[in-house]
This record gives C-alpha cells, sequence and structure tokens, in this order.
C-alpha cells in the first residue's frame, strides 16, 4: 500500500482517539479512499491489519456503505439526488440531460474515464433541488439547463472536480 | 436558528462569541448536573429527529449506577428525505450545536461525545472539525472545561450514505465499526445498554440546540414557547412545488400548514392546486389536499379542519393521522402523478433497507418492483390491494422502526388515493386498446 504520508499521519492521529480500534474502520475506510479514489482488496486487508481486525470485517462495511467504492470513478463523480423533493424539481430531467451531454448512462463511468455519472439518494438540501454533487461540492437548483452548462465545463476541464487540493 | 441568516453573521467562534455564545456553558458548568436535567425535564422538550420523545425523559432513563463510562451522541445523520434543518445549524451555526452539546454531556456527565454526520455532508464536516478546536483553543471542550474539572471531548464520526443510520442503534452500531443493523429490543433505550454496551444519550441536532436556550432561559421559560406538550420552536423544511422552498422556523403550534405553505412559502405554482403533503419526512402518512380531518385532541377539544388549518404541532399533526416527524414538509401540487410518487418513495426505502428482517428485506423491494411495474405500463387493477396486503405483513414485524416507515407512504398512499391506482390500470389498458403504448413518460422515477 502506498499512502501518502499525511493520510498515514491522519490515521495514527485518529485511531487513539476512539474508544476501541474497531471504531475507527469507517473513518480509515474514508481517508484510504480519499487517499486512493477507492477501496481495493489490499486496501481493505491494509484497514483491517491496522486495525488488528479480519479482512472479511471491512469488507462487510465496505459492501454496506453506498458511498464506498471498490472500483475507482472517473475524472469527475457525479451524484444526482433521485429523491422525492429533488424528483418533485425535475431530478430525472437534469440527470437526463447529463446523460446526453455527457454521453454516458446513468451508473457508468465513461470510457475515457472524464466522468461517473450516477443517481443516489437525498442529499437533505431539499429545498434547493435539485442538487448536484460534484466530488465534494455541492451544486444546487440545477435545471436541465444548467446541467447542460455544468457538462460543458467538465468536458473542457473548466470545472473542479470538487476534490481537496 | 435566531442568528443564522443575519447579516454579517459568520460561523466562527468569536463572531458567535460576540452574540453571547457559550454564556449558557458557563452558566451550566456552575450548576448541578442533576438541575440542569430537571430544566430539559421542566422545558418537555421533545425530541426533533422524529418520533418526537421527550429528550428529559430519555436522560432520566440513563443508568448512571453501572459505573461504566457514559457516553454522548449528537445524529447529525439527517437522513429523512424532506430534510435540511440539521445541515443549515451545521454549516450557519456549529458552535451552537456544541454549545448544546458540552452543557448536555456535562449534565449527563458523559466521558466522550460523538458527532455522527452523514457522509454527504463534506463541508460540514470540515466546518465542525474546526469549530472543535476553535472551541479546544478557548477551553470550551477538551480539559478541564472552563475550570469545572469536568472534561470531555468531540469525535465527529463520518457516515457514508446509510439511511438506516439515522435509527439510533443502528447508528451506535455504525460507531463500533460495524454493518448499522438495529438492534433488537429490549433494551428500548441505548441510555441504558448503547456504545460498547455502556450507557448512551443519542439526540438530534436540533434537540441538541434546544437544550442551550432551556438553560438561557430556564426550562420553565422555554415551556411556555408553543403550547403544552408541544413546547419550543421546529425549523420546518419545505420542499417541492412551493415557490419559496426553504427551512423556516416557528414556535410549536403557531402557525397552520396552510399559512406556512401559503404565506411563508409564497403559495404553489400560479395555476395549480394542492394535491397531497407529506408533513414529516418521507416516512410520515400523507395528507390528501382536499381532505377533511375531524376527531378529538388529546385533552378532549373537538376538531374539524381542512389542511390547511393544522397547526403545525407534534400532537396536531399525530391527531390528523400523521406526524411532524423531522420537519420535511413535502408538497405536492396536481400536476403530480401519485403513483410515480410513491414508486419514488418506494425505490428510496427498497434500496436502504438493511436486509436484517426478512419482511422488509423482501417486503419493500417487492413493493418498489409493484410500483415500478404500474409506472411501466402493466399496472393492474388489484395492485392497490396487493401493495396494502404487503405492507400491513411489514410494519410491525421488524427490528426497528424502518418497516413502518416503508410501509406507511404505500399505506396512506393507496388510503387517500386508491382511485388513482386503479385509474392508472384502467388508463393503461384502454391506451393498449387503442394501439399505444401503455405507459406514459414519467418524471418522478
Amino acid at each position: 500500500m502506498n499512502l501518502k504520508p499525511e493520510t498515514i499521519e491522519k490515521i495514527d492521529k485518529l485511531v487513539p482517539r476512539y474508544p476501541t480500534k474497531r471504531s475507527s474502520a469507517l473513518p480509515l475506510c474514508h481517508l484510504v479512499q480519499e487517499d486512493q479514489g477507492y477501496l481495493s482488496n489490499e486496501a481493505m486487508e491494509w484497514i483491517a491489519e491496522r486495525l488488528e481486525l479480519e479482512p472479511i470485517n471491512i469488507k462487510e462495511i465496505v459492501t454496506f456503505y453506498p458511498m464506498l467504492r471498490t472500483e475507482p470513478t472517473g475524472k469527475y463523480h457525479v451524484r444526482v439526488c433521485r429523491t422525492l423533493p429533488c424528483a418533485l424539481a425535475g431530478a430525472y430531467k437534469t440527470c437526463q440531460r447529463l446523460e446526453k451531454e455527457l454521453d454516458v448512462k446513468v451508473g457508468h463511468t465513461r470510457e475515457d474515464g472524464l466522468v461517473t455519472l450516477e443517481f443516489v439518494e437525498c442529499h437533505a438540501d431539499c429545498g434547493r433541488a435539485p442538487v448536484v454533487m460534484v466530488g465534494e461540492e455541492e451544486y444546487t437548483d440545477i435545471d436541465p439547463d444548467k446541467a447542460a452548462e455544468m457538462a460543458a465545463k467538465m468536458k473542457s476541464g473548466e470545472l473542479s472536480n470538487g476534490l481537496p487540493h | 436558528m435566531k442568528h443564522a441568516d443575519e447579516p454579517g453573521y459568520t460561523n466562527d467562534i468569536d463572531c458567535y462569541i460576540k452574540y453571547g455564545g457559550y454564556d449558557e456553558l458557563k452558566k451550566a458548568v456552575t450548576m448541578k448536573p442533576e438541575d440542569i436535567c430537571a430544566e430539559v425535564m421542566e422545558s418537555g422538550v421533545r425530541g426533533r429527529g422524529g418520533a418526537g420523545f421527550p429528550a428529559g425523559m430519555k436522560w432520566k432513563f440513563l443508568d448512571r449506577k453501572s459505573g461504566k463510562p457514559i457516553y454522548l451522541v449528537c445524529n447529525a445523520d439527517e437522513s429523512e428525505p424532506g430534510t435540511f434543518k440539521d445541515r443549515q445549524i451545521i454549516h450557519k451555526d456549529p458552535h451552537q450545536l456544541i454549545e448544546g452539546m458540552m452543557i448536555s454531556a456535562f449534565a449527563i456527565q458523559a466521558e466522550l461525545a460523538f458527532i455522527y454526520i452523514r457522509g454527504e455532508f463534506f463541508q460540514g464536516y470540515r466546518i465542525l472539525e474546526r469549530a472543535i478546536e476553535e472551541a479546544r483553543e478557548k477551553n470550551l471542550l477538551g480539559d478541564n472545561i472552563l475550570g469545572s474539572g469536568y472534561s470531555c471531548d468531540i469525535i465527529v464520526h463520518r457516515g457514508a450514505g446509510a439511511y438506516i443510520c439515522g435509527e439510533e442503534t443502528g447508528l451506535i452500531e455504525s460507531l463500533e465499526g460495524n454493518r448499522a443493523n438495529p438492534r433488537i429490543k429490549p433494551p428500548y433505550f441505548p441510555a441504558a445498554l448503547g456504545l460498547y454496551q455502556c450507557p448512551t444519550i443519542v439526540n438530534n441536532v436540533e434537540t441538541l440546540c434546544d437544550v442551550k436556550h432551556i438553560i438561557g432561559m430556564g426550562g420553565k421559560e422555554f415551556a411556555q414557547i408553543g403550547t403544552p406538550g408541544n413546547t419550543g420552536t421546529r425549523t420546518w423544511c419545505v420542499s417541492g412545488h412551493v415557490m419559496k422552498p426553504g427551512y423556516y422556523e416557528f414556535a410549536c403550534a403557531d402557525i397552520t400548514l396552510g399559512e406556512l405553505i401559503y404565506d411563508v412559502c409564497g403559495g404553489l405554482r400560479p395555476g395549480r392546486k394542492l394535491k397531497a403533503v407529506i408533513p414529516g419526512g418521507s416516512s410520515a402518512k400523507v395528507l390528501r389536499g382536499d381532505e377533511r380531518f375531524t376527531g378529538k385532541l388529546k385533552d378532549g377539544t373537538e376538531f374539524d379542519w381542512g389542511i390547511e388549518d393544522i397547526p403545525m404541532d407534534f400532537d396536531s399533526l399525530m391527531a390528523a393521522g400523521s406526524m411532524s416527524g423531522s420537519g420535511g414538509v413535502i408538497i405536492m401540487d396536481d400536476s403530480t402523478d401519485i403513483v410515480e410518487a410513491l414508486a419514488n418513495i418506494n425505490y428510496f426505502y427498497a434500496h436502504e433497507s438493511c436486509g436484517q428482517c426478512t419482511p422488509c428485506r423482501e417486503g419493500v423491494p417487492w413493493m418498489r418492483k409493484i410500483t415500478q411495474r404500474m409506472v411501466d405500463g402493466e399496472a393492474r387493477e388489484e395492485d392497490a390491494d396487493l401493495l396494502n396486503n404487503i405492507a400491513d405483513q411489514i410494519a410491525g414485524r421488524t427490528i426497528c422502526a424502518f418497516g413502518e416507515a416503508a410501509s406507511w407512504p404505500v399505506q396512506s398512499f393507496i388510503a387517500k388515493f386508491k382511485d388513482e391506482f386503479v385509474e392508472k390500470a384502467r388508463e393503461q389498458a384502454a391506451r393498449r386498446k387503442e394501439g399505444k403504448a401503455a405507459a406514459k413518460e414519467t418524471t418522478l422515477i
């Protein structure tokens, strides 16, 4: 495992704060996923060893929580909320427009790796629906036209991928 | 959220202190912990997360004699669709939450506190981490808080997109590093056996903020806000078909559903009529726009309301056959296809079932398949009864309240709008007869 030194530092600081090592399993999954982009088998085994657990203990978490991934995403990870308040505000039309403009089916990553487009459940910002997230960045009130603008900026590389640093 | 949206109000500690922040914590650490608990009890404050259980009572169940450490957990998972109030507090006034938590932690003598924040709140997580460091620098949390001899730290723990983590025992499992499968009850309250099998209090973000104000004004004064049994303010989160969706804070029962929709949220879109309202997050039972609500309140007074007359508080919405839940008010106008709306909701619950109990694991996806088939053009006239039958076999037969959360939408949509489910099947049959595709283009699923 080639984790960045700052990730290791964060992990070493975080684990002893918890009353039990196992409690830090989910935060460690987040940190390793942020470092590597996804959680490979090797990564899960590494986390298990770090916490004195079995790999299955980590795998069962990774397969339970929707935000943990076992495959890398495209450069832009686009998550469109599809839950009722966003749907009432037109989220399905927004997503269709993104599919068309980005030439990728929802639930898939484009072959050139530019974008992963996903439908997800509630982002808890229903007053500004439809809500779209790109990486960790949130975009609100995204109607189909605004979605098309975002898609163009992804294709040109102008849009931030919404990840820190 | 008194100050959060005032011009010039920022989320850093200096601004918070300038507005009198942390005065209540300073006061609290000079009080006896049991006196703080008594104030919270007297305030009558009910949990803002969904169930509306009196917070003072929850604290009273705490097992203080076990000798084990006590934990405080703030439920900031905010996962009920339609709810976005905790987001505002975390983003705009994080120190209010931290102050409320430290007062609560002191009151229950917690050894350690956690904020379980939903994974999607990336920015909120960073804001809280910064706010905690700011508070630590000023000795408002950490070791020997304000020289009181009491020490407590807060760990911000991120979830990873699972709705079930909003259920308090699921949340605890998740905090322990497991899948968030809710625990078998009894024990009914983590106050007896919770995190690491130790006494644990789990409270919602808004509830913990209320504790600060209870200490500030006193429990008695707090209980004057709202009506008896429905004290304090609520932050209503309005979404869907209104002109000005958003979050609006009012004293309990200070406003009716009609005033909220028409006066506060600018009403419906031009030319539209109110069709349905889900008043407390997507698992709350739906109310029909043209319904009359009659019956008796707890105190014996009779009521006869149209939907617009329903006072927005815990007991009135319960009397109207639904609940105020987490305060997420979802408005649907007459452009809404009711079957599609239910198909959307079913999709959510099928996705979020943890899979532990058979009725839920099997039944909820079955309901999703039926409503999906209905919008795909294969609706049958008997589908409404079939859906009801499945929902009836889930609710009350599961470890946690998710079974009800997933069944109530189905049961209430069918109870209130059965005609539209039957109509859907007839319409599709007619379109088929005309040689057209049975399914129409959908917008909600």
